[in-house]
């Protein structure tokens, strides 16, 4: 009888870990997972349907953009995003979409998800991509005429691809 | 003597002793009526939320930028007192500026490699056994313009991406457990309600150790321009993991190298290349008062005060020079000191009246040393942006001006 109970006293907070739900919350429905998860990886993974060229990206990006960026995206009150490609610490270094930015499925992602700075998503997914495939062309990374869509750019190599590097603090050590 | 001019004087000599402790000129201008002795006059009624009073003008400095809504505000660090942030002070810093939320319908949504995906409401989220914690929240583009030449003049300019609150709400562990987190999830997404939705990737150990899903700041409801009605709390971490207006949490195998880890929040090094996942803030102080701006009004006894800060626990000491560098002596630190958060050091000091350099550094649990300005950029070059935890110097004047060190 007491051998029993000692189990139960030695299983009961495993038992207790195994259950660990306290029942806070509901499931949620795939509907609200879609519409919220539309996060882009940088293989270009949950990039959607759509495409566009750099010709038809100007007309986008003069309407909507360029007043921001400059006229041909070479900054203004706000960032450029062109140019600048091997300037990296170099003295007169410029980081772009161009020179700084790793892959290619985040530039359509970050311009989808939040510019125009004023108006957000409200470019439809074809003119993303055609405002992406003109800032690409911009930065001699596209040709003008080529179609741009998901297959398409998630191929593209950005020059800074490997650019990146872990973080290594501590690295300045005691002055005293 | 009558009673009444004796507490007349009490009066102006504790504003005038409360002028000179602040390090700083007193503000001369008595509120009008003050010369009056309001002590008999019958005083306002109660009320339902507190105002402070109106002869009290600090306030946060927004930034100068075309957008107000990508910009940034910073905190008077130099005049605010302990070691809690008043929740209206905080610092800003937005990427698309302060979305109008309500409790109501709001919900928290929870996925990716978990057993089973799960939304919460606040009040969900309020039943899980909840937490408080007292921790600083620091950007880290916080004293930015240190690396560069122009050093800031004052403390506001310099460190005011910087406050410290206590902060209540749900560990983020119990939300992992209760959805039950898969073996193969690594990182966890944090994405915000605001217009450009700001997201950042986070380590799950991170997440499993004290991250907070918080909804409360300093007793209240967070504040709007602080995540109201959810943000997360990173103690110790950059400010910009700090997802405010928290809407939901994926959890992933890989993280997701989006704009705020690739474009901005990188670490650019001499060689031309950034450090990406750069989320520690280390050790760092100040020196609020005597500092930039501020004036010591006479020779003798002034206290040194200051904050200290550490991303990787408590702050162990605080060391002070008044003779610019040559020699370096303990503060005193107040009690408690708590990980992760605002610790606030004094210092006795008999100034000799002649100019002279006083500056701090801050030690922490780990038994890193603050280094110097020059040392930080030996190393990482002039272009990094972020991070700065420098010594910051301030030269005080024969005259009693206290001014910053161009570099
Ligand atoms: C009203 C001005 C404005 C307009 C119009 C605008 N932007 Fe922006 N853009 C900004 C601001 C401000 C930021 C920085 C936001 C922040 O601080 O996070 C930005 C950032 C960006 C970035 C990231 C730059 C970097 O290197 O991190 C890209 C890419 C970009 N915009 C593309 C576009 C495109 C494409 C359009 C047109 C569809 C556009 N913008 C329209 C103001 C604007």
């Amino acid at each position: 009888m007491w051998k029993h109970s000692l189990l139960i006293l030695i299983l009961l907070p495993m038992l207790m870990q195994a259950q660990r739900r306290l029942e806070i919350g509901h499931r949620a429905a795939e509907k609200v997972i879609a519409q919220q998860d539309k996060f882009i990886t940088p293989e270009g993974k949950g990039l959607p349907a759509g495409k566009g060229t750099a010709i038809e990206g100007k007309l986008v990006f003069e309407r909507r953009c360029s007043r921001c960026h400059g006229q041909k995206a070479e900054g203004a009150d706000d960032a450029a995003l062109a140019g600048g490609i091997g300037s990296l610490g170099k003295p007169k270094e410029l980081r772009t979409v161009g020179s700084y930015w790793p892959h290619a499925p985040g530039i359509w992602d970050y311009v989808n998800r939040a510019m125009p700075f004023k108006d957000p998503g409200s470019l439809a997914p074809d003119q993303v991509y055609a405002v992406v495939a003109y800032i690409l062309n911009l930065n001699g990374l596209w040709d003008e005429t080529a179609e741009l869509n998901a297959a398409e750019l998630s191929k593209i190599q950005m020059p800074n691809k490997n650019g990146f590097i872990k973080d290594a603090r501590p690295d300045v050590n005691r002055n005293r | 003597m009558s009673s009444d001019s004796s507490r007349r004087r009490w009066l102006k000599y504790s504003a005038a002793v409360g002028g000179l402790l602040t390090g700083c000129t007193p503000n001369t201008n008595q509120p009008p009526g003050q010369e009056e002795d309001v002590v008999n006059l019958l005083g306002r009624v109660v009320s339902k939320y507190g105002e402070r009073s109106p002869d009290q003008k600090i306030t946060r400095l927004p930034g100068t930028n075309k957008h107000l809504e990508a910009s940034s505000s910073l905190t008077p660090l130099a005049q605010t007192m302990g070691i809690i942030t008043p929740s209206a002070l905080h610092f800003e810093r937005h990427h698309a500026g302060i979305p109008t939320l309500q409790e109501a319908g709001y919900e928290l949504l929870l996925h990716g490699l978990v057993a089973e995906p799960l939304t919460f409401t606040l009040n969900d989220l309020r039943s899980f056994p909840s937490a408080s914690q007292i921790n600083f929240v620091e950007c880290s583009g916080n004293s930015g313009r240190e690396w560069s030449a122009k050093v800031s003049a004052d403390v506001q300019t310099g460190f005011g991406l910087a406050s410290c609150s206590e902060w209540t709400g749900v560990k983020l562990s119990s939300l992992l457990q209760e959805a039950g987190l898969k073996p193969a999830g690594k990182w966890v997404i944090a994405e915000g309600a605001d217009a450009c939705r700001m997201h950042r990737s986070i380590p799950i150990d991170k997440a499993l150790k004290d991250i907070l899903v918080a909804y409360g700041q300093n007793g209240e409801a967070l504040r709007p321009e602080q995540g109201y009605p959810l943000r997360l709390i990173v103690p110790g971490w950059e400010g910009n993991v700090c997802v405010k207006w928290l809407r939901q949490l994926k959890v992933t195998a890989e993280p997701l190298a989006s704009r705020e880890e690739t474009s901005k929040y990188t670490d650019m090094m001499p060689n031309g290349k950034a450090r990406q996942y750069t989320f520690d803030m280390e050790a760092k102080s100040v020196i609020t008062a005597p500092s930039g701006g501020q004036r010591i009004l006479k020779r003798g006894y002034v206290e040194i005060t200051g904050l200290a800060w550490t991303g990787k626990g408590r702050i162990d000491a605080v060391e002070i020079t008044t003779d610019s560098g040559k020699s370096w002596q303990r503060a005193k630190l107040q009690e408690p000191r708590l990980a992760n958060a605002f610790t606030r050091f004094r210092f006795d000091w008999m100034w000799d009246g002649l100019a002279t350099q006083i500056a701090s550094r801050a030690v922490d649990e780990t038994g890193y040393v603050q280094p110097s300005r020059d040392s930080l950029l030996a190393v990482r070059g002039a272009n990094s942006h972020y991070h700065f935890n420098g010594i910051k110097v301030w030269q005080v004047g024969a005259e009693g001006s206290v001014t910053h060190v161009e570099a």
